[in-house]
């Protein structure tokens, strides 16, 4: 080979490897799901026998009959979301700005729940919102919950689940972008005459939104797909769309709905994020 | 918000300020007063505490001991946003997010004004740069930056604007003209400015008024010509461009001057420009006012006998010259190139004269290496 010819195919034989991959693992999976969500079941076939036959209703009839938990996921998500960056934009905010010597030791405790299993994590809230557990208790003493109200099995510790699991994917994007900020655009702000509220109003948080967008995309995405919240949290009235496909794919084996569900949600979400961008407008930021 | 049109104007006064940090004094004691549209610089090394006093005046900074008084009002513990004061910072500190019409009606906006154009355009056309309004920071050069930060401060007119090393991230050329642009600009709008600097070139450049810092405190306040003939510490004299400091005593006195003897030889200085308290003193002689003759030519005022010529460089508009004298002291001559060949080789036998007015005279117990260790030119940019 010569040397010119290597200089140009030396790039794409790079590239080779991860082509080959999301190929594997990507493209032939999205084309193998796309085939089964046009299926019917076979005539006179076994339970999860079934063979294509183009039936775009599928799609209409998933919809329509999921409409609920379709709601509830894009809602619970939406919440957990909201709560999750009210939660770590302060805590952002104090780590890049105010923690001086112990930055490196909060960012690290921020990581550590991944030490973890995801599953037992969410398992242990079960354990922290139960009966015996030391929020309910207080809660009851003053009066805040009724005697008969739980919290486990609720809607609300669905959304409380998902806010706490996905709480480091909206941290660390926030404070990147925050601890970016040069202090000194905040004195300067000052300096002209802005209070600490507006000088956050017009300068912190405008010149921190590029976190912003990315920690409620790495929040807001995975926790509208999520299921494992709401099958560990939740009670059957709280189910959410992900808790539904994984019900059609292992135990109705109902393959065509499942798919037709899992590109219903990706589409829902793909346009729900690209709005939600084009609102933001990212690309106007440094 | 201020209404700074109608706010407190006049003289800024600095009484008996301290700050420290734990056990470190940035700053010592500090009394000052700046008088009301002038030009004045803080000028010190690294670590004097020049910038933490820009920042209390600023209100980035309280002091832990001490008052700040505009005019007749108390702004000691006022915050910044409270005081008709503005800052042009060290990295521009420009927003990044707006524009540049939008980062200079920043201040404007936020004192409630509501029809800005007028003066952000004003200011525009007075930094020559109205076409760049609509561009963001980060499309700017430096040059470019460092206006738009001053644009930014003097269209809200404060009663004070400091400076803090606000040419420092600019190449050499740039920084000459920038300075000559600034103080046009301050006669042009009248404002008080206030110029940290450890560039010693510089403020001598712009300042009407000049205040030494070392070490948390003032060592000498003065115009630039006043602390560059007539310094009253050894740290002054050698930071101000350099000296040749030569231990002596005083023998007694003739008429208005002093006679000195220094290393045996005889020579006298007016009485006026002498800081000594006791005997014993650094007599002080910049290298420009020497002038070397061979031995033998007749000479007039001081004379040093007994050197010959150790070093010369030549540097186009001057010689520089390293004379050994008896006493073991290399002194340092820079003499004019008016006559195009440097006159003297290694190894001259020559003589120092000078005129008896260019003396100093410094406290004998003085460091006579102080302020010489650091070249202004090297220090980090914060302090």
């Amino acid at each position: 080979m010569s040397k010119a010819l290597s200089k140009v195919k030396l790039p794409y034989l790079l590239l080779l490897p991860g082509f080959l991959f999301l190929f594997t693992f990507f493209i032939l999976p999205i084309l193998n799901l796309a085939q089964t969500s046009t299926q019917t079941p076979t005539a006179g076939g076994d339970t999860g026998e079934y063979e294509q036959t183009f039936r775009f209703a599928n799609y209409i009839d998933a919809f329509i009959e999921n409409r609920e938990q379709f709601a509830r996921s894009f809602i619970f998500a939406i919440c957990a979301t909201l709560l999750a960056l009210a939660i770590a934009y302060p805590l952002a905010y104090a780590i890049a700005f105010k923690a001086g010597r112990f930055k490196n030791i909060l960012l690290v405790l921020i990581i550590a729940p991944f030490f973890t299993s995801f599953l037992l994590r969410t398992v242990a809230w079960k354990q922290i919102l139960g009966e015996e557990g030391f929020v309910v208790p207080p809660l009851r003493t003053f009066g805040i919950i009724g005697e008969s109200t739980t919290l486990t099995s609720t809607s609300f510790a669905v959304v409380i689940g998902m806010t706490y699991n996905f709480l480091p994917f909206m941290t660390l994007p926030l404070y990147a972008s925050l601890e970016r900020i040069d202090p000194r655009t905040m004195e300067a702000s000052g300096d002209l005459y802005a209070n600490g509220i507006t000088t956050f109003r017009r300068v912190t948080l405008p010149l921190s939104m590029p976190g912003v967008v990315a920690g409620t995309l790495l929040t807001f995405i995975p926790a509208a797909g999520d299921y494992v919240n709401a099958a560990i949290l939740g009670n059957p009235n709280s189910k959410m769309l992900g808790n539904v496909i994984e019900s059609r794919y292992f135990r109705i084996v109902d393959y065509p709905t499942a798919a037709a569900l899992s590109f219903t949600l990706m589409a829902a979400i793909l346009i729900l994020v690209t709005l939600y961008i084009r609102k933001a407008g990212t690309e106007e930021l440094v | 918000m201020v209404d700074v049109s109608s706010a407190t104007r006049g003289d800024l006064r600095l009484t008996r300020i301290t700050k420290t940090y734990g056990d470190f004094t940035a700053v010592d004691d500090l009394s000052l007063t700046i008088p009301e549209g002038s030009f004045f610089a803080l000028l010190g090394p690294s670590g004097c505490g020049k910038t933490t006093t820009l920042r209390m005046i600023a209100g980035l900074e309280e002091p832990t001991v001490g008052s700040i008084h505009l005019g007749t009002t108390d702004i000691t513990t006022k915050r910044p946003y409270q005081r008709p004061i503005n800052t042009v910072f060290q990295n521009y500190a420009l927003f990044p997010h707006l524009t540049i019409f939008e980062n200079i009606a920043f201040g404007l906006r936020r004192r409630g004004i509501k029809n800005v154009d007028a003066d952000v355009n004003k200011v525009l056309d007075l930094v020559e740069l109205p076409h760049l309004a609509q561009r963001k920071p980060t499309q700017l050069s430096g040059g470019q930056q460092q206006r738009i930060a001053l644009a930014r401060a003097i269209v809200n007119r404060p009663a004070l604007l400091l400076l803090d090393e606000p040419l420092g991230a600019l190449d050499l050329k740039l920084r000459r003209q920038m300075q000559i642009e600034l103080k046009w600009i301050q006669r042009e709008v009248g404002l008080t400015f206030v110029h940290v600097t450890h560039d010693q070139e510089e403020a001598m450049t712009m300042a009407d008024t000049i205040a030494v810092m070392n070490e948390g405190g003032i060592e000498q306040m003065g115009s630039p010509a006043d602390l560059y003939d007539n310094p009253k510490t050894a740290f002054v004299a050698n930071f101000l461009g350099q000296s040749n400091l030569i231990k002596g005593r005083i023998e007694g006195t003739d008429g208005d001057n002093l006679v000195l003897d220094l290393y045996g030889q005889k020579i006298s200085m007016p009485k006026s420009r002498s800081h000594a308290v006791d005997n014993s003193i650094f007599a002080g002689i910049r290298p420009e006012k020497f002038r070397i003759s061979l031995v033998g030519t007749p000479t007039r005022g001081n004379v040093l006998t007994g050197g010959h010529i150790e070093e010369v460089s030549y540097i186009g508009v001057s010689t520089q010259y390293q004379v050994a004298m008896p006493w073991g002291q290399e002194l340092m001559v820079f003499e004019q190139n008016d006559d195009g060949v440097p006159p003297f080789d290694k190894g001259d036998q020559v003589l120092i004269c000078w005129e008896p007015n260019f003396t100093f005279a410094l406290r004998g117990d003085e460091d006579a290496e102080a302020g010489t260790e650091v070249a202004p030119d090297d220090f980090d940019e914060d302090e």
